[in-house]
């Protein structure tokens, strides 16, 4: 077998002409995402059947099946649905990027509900109870309180989260899209190297993943700077 | 002579007051009215219901029935009411319960701030007065994780007033402490006893039930056994049950 190094490097560049679209798969169904997320986790802790059981079917389904199989329903499957290429949903989904983002937000928004709920329970329950002893309604006690200390206790769960939605974007191109992925996948049938082709795509991931953890670790240390040692 | 004026005022009335969690019967038909500049002291073995009962009176736990009226306003669902008497009344919890992520003094302003709506700089010049009347107003910016148990529990008290309420819950408030720092916290209870603070609470520091409290109350299994003033309380009990319960606390 022969290694070309110098392939590593010099595919790079063409790689990175697709960041911005994985940046975008990425940041858009992250934020997407989170909206979904915080969502479900109020109707996760409501108390009220009539929403917390539809968030818990919602949780299951899509935690509980591939993404890849959840992005080849969306994008082979809602098409063939007439009423759905008859709706505004068609917008969305008869371009390969909407059904992507799509994916990767109901997706994600599956897990990261899960992460808040863990960090919104693990604030402990008389700090809300001092909350109420001192008049707070429970909107306010929610704001002032648990949500604070929640988002504290979620940093490091959901950063793991973020990295892995970050990943996820490869999938999308299996369906057409030329992000960092599909682009390897092109180089690759051209110049039959997937090894160097592949190594330097690792290396972009890799960059991209120390920046985020990072970032977060930084957020981290900020929302821990009540806690003392 | 007017009578009436006299008569010191009913701020809490407890009226066969009932509370089960599942199958327990938490607090079995309690009555206990209490005065305007009241204080009482209850006592009782662990699981006798202390805690209970006067977490009923701010609503923390919901009684099944009986009546409950705090400052004219009886307890019910009605979220008003349950308001109203929360604005009325302080609570000061075992574990102390301050907010981890806020500022000393931003545990006091926050609900002025919320619930008042004052402003900031007069919520915090409220804060320091009472940060200072707690003899600490030099930690005002630290964050709670900084201070000593003691410490933390004096700013809980700060923090119960900041609402200016007429009535003061204690809830075990020396029972999570180190020795050496229970006598700080129970000088500035007894600074706000001597204030004319209407004061329920719940311990086992008889030495401070002895010199601070009007009435002592004894609770066993969810009932009231024994209610009476400090000196008959500890020098003459009338039940068995309290009987036994100081010989266990006072032997040693």
């Amino acid at each position: 077998m022969n290694f070309d190094f110098s392939l590593i490097i010099s595919s790079i560049p063409q790689l990175l002409e697709g960041l911005g679209l994985t940046l975008q798969l990425w940041f858009i169904s992250g934020i997407l995402g989170l909206l979904l997320a915080i969502a479900l986790m109020l109707m996760r802790i409501s108390g009220k059947w009539f929403l917390y059981a539809p968030a818990m079917i919602y949780i299951y389904i899509f935690r509980g099946t591939p993404i890849l199989v959840q992005l080849f329903i969306i994008y082979h499957g809602l098409p063939q649905v007439e009423f759905i290429r008859e709706s505004f949903l068609w917008v969305v989904l008869r371009e390969p990027f909407g059904c992507g983002i799509l994916a990767l937000t109901l997706n994600t928004g599956a897990y990261v509900s899960e992460i808040l709920r863990g960090g919104v329970n693990g604030v402990p329950k008389g700090l809300g109870e001092a909350g109420a002893a001192l008049g707070l309604s429970k909107v306010q006690r929610f704001i002032y309180i648990t949500t604070p200390l929640a988002v504290r206790l979620a940093i490091p769960a959901y950063s793991n989260d973020v990295i892995s939605l970050m990943k996820s974007t490869a999938l999308v191109s299996t369906i057409t899209l030329l992000d960092m992925m599909g682009i390897a996948r092109i180089i690759v049938s051209e110049t039959y190297a997937p090894y160097e082709i592949f190594i330097s795509l690792m290396i972009i991931y890799l960059v991209i993943t120390w920046g985020t953890q990072k970032a977060f670790a930084l957020f981290e240390r900020r929302m821990s700077r009540h806690i003392i040692q | 002579m007017n009578l009436a004026n006299t008569e010191p005022r009913t701020v809490i009335s407890l009226q066969n007051v009932d509370k089960y969690f599942g199958e327990f019967h938490a607090l079995k038909k309690i009555n206990l009215t209490v005065a305007k500049g009241e204080r009482i002291v209850i006592c009782g073995p662990s699981g006798s219901g202390k805690s209970t009962l006067i977490r009923c009176i701010n609503r923390l736990e919901q009684h099944n029935s009986g009546n409950i009226i705090v400052d004219g306003h009886e307890l019910t669902d009605q979220v008003k009411d349950i308001d109203a008497v929360r604005r009325e009344v302080g609570m000061v919890f075992q574990n102390f319960n301050l907010f981890p992520h806020l500022t000393i003094v931003e545990n006091l302003m926050l609900a002025p701030r919320l619930v008042r709506k004052t402003a900031r700089d007069e919520a915090r010049k409220h804060a320091m007065k009472l940060l200072e009347r707690v003899r600490i107003p030099e930690q005002a910016d630290k964050y709670p994780s900084q201070l000593s148990g003691g410490q933390q529990q004096r700013v809980a008290i700060a923090r119960a007033l900041c609402m200016n309420p007429a009535i003061m819950l204690f809830d075990e408030p020396t029972s999570a402490l180190d020795p050496e720092m229970i006598n700080e916290v129970l000088e500035v209870m007894t600074d706000l006893a001597k204030e004319g603070m209407t004061m329920i609470c719940v311990t086992h520091e008889m030495g401070f039930a002895r010199s601070v409290a009007d009435t002592v109350v004894f609770m066993d299994a969810g009932e009231i056994v024994e209610r009476n003033t400090p000196e008959e309380f500890f020098n003459n009990p009338q039940q068995q049950r309290t009987q036994t319960f100081l010989k266990q606390i006072l032997s040693h």
